[in-house]
């Protein structure tokens, strides 16, 4: 049969919108994408402007209050030691905050490093795949747990342990004493605060490591073992330094968690500020503080409200700085190969 | 160079060649007994935080706990308010989160050119998701709650949250979108279709599944997440629920809720935590039970739908 052509004016079945009509759709839609795809550079200039705002408002009370210049309050603000913002006589030095925040990050990337970079490099290089497939949920299953959970975790499970930890190693040292002759762990200490945020951090520094291991082209390994090196010794001295910068961002993006981390600190570490480097003590870290001073009745415009401004400033551009460098970090193992 | 002949010396000795063999595997044996020790203290953790919660909760879970409001008696309290206002709560932040986020990834990735402005959005995103998450409650108590004046309401709490998850419903619907052959693309336009009608039609449908986990692993953060709520003067002791949101009179539905002060369940938890009696601290774990259960099925759900559209699309 022979086919025969259309006809010249054939009618679709369905009325078409004019061209006009269809450019102006497409162009309207595009916009309202664009506006969303927007709403986050919105969120980040927000934020900046917010905190900006209100710690600029915060230097005015204090240069009003203490009679000084600006220059004097930023020098008191950074090398000052006393960090009492809501009692008389007001003290306004951040280093107890950040001494605070820089103990518990340190207990924690001493707990998550190690064991994280060696649990990705068993699971990258020597787990069986099924011993990983079954691993992995259980990981994001960790990564998935609310933090208020881990900071009671924190407060009533590790705590008492550790207690019970330092009290027999010193029966064991130094016998013969009463049970309250010996040193006795504060119930809020940085010590098991930092420890449950290291087991928090663990499983994001596991997986990120792994997937920068998981990178490495076959060929490095190959070449490796042909030399007769074993897995360990590929592991180490091949595959590691050529992960490396993956792995650098696995441990910048872990504690710029820890960092940031508050309900686990806020239950467990205390909500005291002190300038100490103790882990055994109990202190407060910057997002701890912003929790207590939030959780008593604020009064908006009140110098404690626009402290927990300042103190955030500190933490977001610590945050943004490490963020940064993990992202520069990644996108550089990303092109190597 | 005296150390290169020792080796080569040692290579001819082939009891030396042994010793070296048998010490190299001491040493793996070693290192994997040290994987599965890390490995361990992970799992470990995880038992004893679940084992722990149910041992001390598990007798307080009952059908009164879950219909008592908050009470100084800790045997009368119960987390009626806190998980109304979560469930509400999470409700506003999905109606914001999930449109803006899947219209912020679908511009990013099938309309937006590849220029510097397409890298700073990127980078702001990459960064927007690792910023603790307190500052988004600073920036909700300085923006939402003072300047538009929405107060310390469920509105703001929705908001809040839904700013906080957005980056990664962004980054998942880009992922998801990114999976789809460019050729059905060339297909549909092929045919006549616009760039919308390539999208609506064809690349957003065949990848709903990975945008729904996002969603889904949004959503469970944000049932998680207490800081934020706690910055933006969330109560902790709450006694009220907010306005039922249908009513018996014309016109039915009524918006008043989204205006009243609420509690969630992490804070009413961290309330509880943070007291000193002791009693509270069964309530504390009765409500941990009740959040992990939560968050635990909605992350598998996740995890299961990841694995159930990953099998069953083959291009």
């Amino acid at each position: 049969m022979v086919e025969q052509p259309l006809p010249y004016s054939t009618k679709l079945p369905v009325a078409l919108p004019s061209r006009t009509v269809r450019i102006w759709r497409e162009r309207i839609i595009a916009s309202i994408l664009f506006l969303a795809a927007i709403s986050s550079v919105v969120t980040t200039l927000v934020i900046i402007y917010i905190l900006f705002a209100e710690t600029v408002i915060f230097f005015e009370k204090v240069m009003e209050m203490h009679q000084e210049s600006l220059f004097e309050a930023l020098v008191e603000f950074f090398t000052g030691t006393d960090w009492s913002p809501l009692i008389e006589p007001v003290g306004i030095g951040i280093l107890p905050l950040l001494s605070g925040t820089f103990t518990t990050c340190f207990v924690a990337c001493c707990v998550a490093i190690p064991l994280g970079t060696i649990a990705a490099v068993y699971l990258s290089e020597f787990a069986p795949a099924k011993v990983r497939e079954l691993l992995k949920p259980i990981l994001e299953i960790l990564a998935g747990i609310p933090t208020v959970v881990y900071g009671y975790f924190a407060l009533l499970v590790v705590t008492p342990f550790l207690q019970k930890i330092i009290l027999g190693v010193q029966q064991f040292f130094n016998p013969g004493k009463e049970p309250w002759e010996y040193y006795e762990l504060p119930g809020f200490n940085m010590l098991g605060a930092g420890i449950v945020v290291g087991l928090m951090v663990l499983p994001y520094i596991t997986s990120l490591t792994e997937d920068a291991l998981q990178a490495v082209p076959l060929q490095l390994r190959e070449g490796s073992y042909a030399m007769g090196a074993t897995r360990l010794q590929t592991a180490i001295r091949v595959l590691m330094p050529a992960a490396a910068s993956g792995i650098v961002a696995a441990y910048i993006l872990g504690l710029a968690r820890a960092i940031g981390e508050t309900m686990i600190v806020a239950v467990a570490a205390g909500l005291q500020p002190k300038f100490t480097f103790n882990p055994l003590e109990g202190a407060s870290t910057t997002t701890a503080f912003i929790v207590s001073v939030s959780l008593g009745d604020l009064p908006h415009g009140s110098l404690e409200y626009q402290s927990i401004f300042a103190a955030g400033i500190m933490l977001f551009f610590a945050t943004l700085i490490l963020n940064v460098a993990g992202y520069f970090f990644s996108r550089r193992y990303r092109e190597v190969y | 160079m005296r150390s290169q002949q020792h080796i080569l010396n040692n290579l001819r000795n082939p009891i030396a060649i042994a010793a070296s063999i048998q010490s190299r595997k001491r040493w793996e044996q070693f290192f994997i007994a040290l994987g599965w020790f890390s490995l361990l203290v992970a799992l470990l953790t995880l038992v004893f935080l679940v084992s722990d919660l149910f041992l001390r909760g598990l007798p307080m879970l009952n059908w009164k706990f879950f219909t008592s409001p908050p009470s100084s008696d800790p045997e009368e309290a119960g987390i009626l308010t806190a998980w109304v206002g979560s469930l509400l709560v999470i409700f506003v932040t999905a109606l914001v989160a999930i449109p803006l986020g899947i219209a912020a990834g679908i511009y990013l990735e099938e309309y937006a050119p590849k220029n510097w402005l397409l890298d700073f959005i990127e980078v702001n995103i990459t960064n927007l998701a690792g910023v603790p998450s307190i500052i988004y409650g600073l920036l909700a108590l300085g923006f939402f709650v003072y300047i538009l004046n929405w107060g310390e309401s469920i509105l703001t709490a929705g908001f809040t949250l839904a700013l906080l998850i957005l980056p990664v419903v962004i980054v998942t619907t880009r992922e998801s979108l990114r999976a789809i052959p460019q050729g059905i693309r060339e297909a549909a336009y092929a045919v006549g279709s616009s760039r919308w009608q390539v999208i609506a039609d064809h690349v957003l449908p065949y990848s709903m599944g990975g945008i729904l986990t996002g969603i889904i692993v949004g959503i469970s953060r944000a049932i998680g997440e207490t800081a934020p709520l706690i910055t933006i003067g969330a109560l902790t002791f709450i006694t009220f629920l907010p306005d039922p949101p249908i009513q018996n009179e014309f016109p039915y539905i009524s918006f008043k809720w989204i205006w009243s002060p609420f509690t969630v369940l992490p804070i009413q938890m961290f309330n509880w935590v943070s007291r000193p009696q002791e009693a509270f601290q069964v309530n504390a774990a009765a409500a941990g039970i009740v959040l992990l259960v939560l968050t635990l099925a909605v992350n598998g759900t996740a995890i299961y739908l990841r694995y159930r559209f990953r099998k069953s699309i083959k291009w």
